[in-house]
């Protein structure tokens, strides 16, 4: 299965001031693939993420998207986040960041939005394609709610939603941009077991059904290694391995980085 | 019981103004946590340009109403020019900087702005023609109320109930609504965050530009300093309501224009700004975030 990459970030570098936070990481996502990112606190997961989404721009290295729709390949180093969801890249947060004071409804419109052509002099005016878009902006969102099993949510507040549904919420959110990959920055992270059960379900159901790629943070390593097709090892903004979820569990840096060095008797 | 009605209704009047303003004020602080100072500036310009395009039009001898929502129509447009491109000259460019940068900033653009008119126009009050006619079917109120008044509160009202609708259903209202809760995340599901940040501001000088226009046709005069004391007093109602709840600014205008009204008829007009003021400080030490402000605790 040798694919051109979708995603095919290149010695990616980014330092704060003096501190280097990534350095020199490479990594590659193929069409259909569930891949995780893991690593230590501290390792440069989250500010990997934030480089590929424009929250900041890379000091240095590529970050080259191939959209599958029509196979072009685009440099995104440095350009705003609401450009990168655009072209199809869309993530969650680590800790929840949905609209709290909107409903569900409204929360995944919001992510319609981006696809939608109406300038705001149709929605001043309110011609009839503005409103058909509206509608179906609205049956897209609810579909999608539906995939995700929040229907019954609909117009909740996002702040009154337990705390499982607040996840998937994020999730639906990041769908309705029509993503062709989707980045979850610990999408596990206080769930119980069942709920990660769920969410596991969800992520392949996502990537199988929809098409779209997944990268995933994680800390949660029963998750990790049931779910991805390949994995990542960072650790102090280097990447340390990568491979299959067997070959890392073998993988004696990876142990190191985690376990700390073995002390020869 | 009928003094009551006229010093009820003439607050209303005051407010319904206010409030137009305060709107400016409150939604831009939602958005980008600034406080507008060059927002009175702003109405006083919509004054300006129609009281100059009156000035043409009925030199041409067009008919007054037709005149006044032209002249309503030009101000609209040209506070909204400047208030997109005030934001781009003044604010963009300080948005990553400390709040305290961006303030500067708009004291700054109000002084410029004012002595810009002062320079380019006079120093002088100048006449402002009273283009709403006196309707027949208000002769009977006309002792409670008169015709300007009226229009003045029935176009408030239009304006609130479009601009509630356009938050609350259109796509751009819940993008601002997004970009106020989070502009981070709002621009990572797509929003063009620049875009909303303009449109604040065109809408807000817009709802400006037409309390300028109502209200100098209501006095009858105008001059380059009038932008300061009212640009004041609504930013005190939009405070006093709860910065950056648009219902609160409404609320606020409305309850600081009674506040004025019932004090002035049945106290003394002398003290006007003193009992407003009073009342504002009584309010904010019992609701410091304003009445339908939320007070946020900070997140550790």
């Amino acid at each position: 299965m040798d694919m051109e990459p979708i995603l095919d970030v290149k010695q990616l570098t980014m330092d704060f001031g003096g501190l280097r936070a990534l350095d020199s990481v490479d990594l590659d996502v193929s069409q259909g693939e569930i891949v995780a990112l893991i690593g230590p606190n501290g390792a440069g997961k989250t500010t990997f993420f934030n480089c590929i989404t424009g929250i900041y721009d890379p000091t240095g290295g590529d970050i080259m998207i191939t959209a599958p729709k029509n196979g072009r390949t685009q440099r995104i180093n440095g350009i705003k986040p609401n450009l990168v969801t655009e072209k199809g890249l869309a993530r969650t947060f680590q800790n929840i960041r949905l609209f709290q004071n909107m409903t569900v409804l409204e929360n995944v419109m919001i992510g319609c939005h981006c696809r939608m052509k109406a300038g705001i002099l149709g929605a001043v005016l309110r011609g009839i394609s503005t409103r058909r878009e509206e509608e179906a902006v609205i049956q897209k969102s609810y579909s999608i709610l539906k995939k995700i099993g929040l229907e019954k949510y609909v117009n909740e507040f996002a702040k009154n939603l337990p705390y499982g549904a607040q996840r998937r919420l994020e999730i639906a959110r990041a769908m309705a941009t029509e993503p062709f990959m989707l980045l979850l920055d610990e999408p596990a992270a206080g769930m119980n077991p069942q709920e990660t059960r769920e969410l596991d379900e969800l992520i392949v159901k996502i990537c199988e059904t929809e098409g779209i790629s997944i990268l995933l943070i994680e800390h949660d390593m029963k998750l990790v290694m049931s779910l991805s097709d390949r994995i990542f090892v960072m650790d102090y903004g280097k990447k340390i391995a990568q491979g299959t979820p067997a070959e890392i569990r073998k993988n004696p840096a990876v142990i190191k980085a985690y376990l700390g060095e073995e002390i020869d008797a | 019981m009928e003094y009551f009605f006229e010093l009820f209704l003439g607050g209303l009047t005051r407010g319904s103004i206010y409030a137009l303003i305060a709107l400016g004020y409150t939604m831009v602080y939602g958005i980008v946590q600034l406080i507008n100072f060059a927002h009175g500036e702003i109405y006083m310009i919509g004054a300006f340009t129609a009281l100059i395009v009156i000035s043409v039009l009925t030199m041409m001898g067009w008919n007054q109403i037709a005149i006044l929502l032209i002249a309503a129509g030009v101000a609209v447009i040209y506070s909204s020019a400047y208030g997109y491109t005030m934001e781009k000259i003044a604010y963009k460019p300080l948005r990553q900087a400390p709040r305290l940068s961006a303030l500067i900033s708009a004291i700054g653009m109000s002084l410029f702005l004012q002595n810009y008119v002062l320079l380019a126009q006079t120093s002088d009050f100048l006449p402002f023609p009273g283009l709403i006619p006196d309707f027949e079917f208000m002769e009977p109120y006309a002792h409670i109320i008169g015709s300007p008044e009226l229009v003045i509160i029935i176009t408030t009202t239009i304006v609130m109930i479009s601009l509630t609708f356009l938050i609350k259903f259109t796509k751009i209202g819940k993008a601002m609504r997004a970009t106020a809760q989070d502009r981070d995340m709002a621009m990572l599901v797509g929003v063009d965050v620049n875009r909303v940040i303009s449109m604040t501001f065109i809408i807000g000088s817009a709802t400006a530009a037409i309390g300028g226009v109502l209200i100098a046709s209501h006095i009858g005069q105008i001059n380059f300093y009038i932008g300061f004391i009212a640009g004041i007093k609504a930013f005190v109602a939009a405070v006093l309501g709860g910065i950056g709840s648009i219902p609160g600014a409404v609320l606020g205008s409305l309850i600081l224009g009674w506040t004025e009204s019932f004090f002035t008829g049945y106290i003394s007009s002398d003290y006007e700004d003193v009992f407003a003021f009073i009342f504002l400080v009584v309010i904010l030490i019992f609701r410091p975030a304003g009445i339908l402000g939320r007070s946020t605790a900070e997140k550790v």
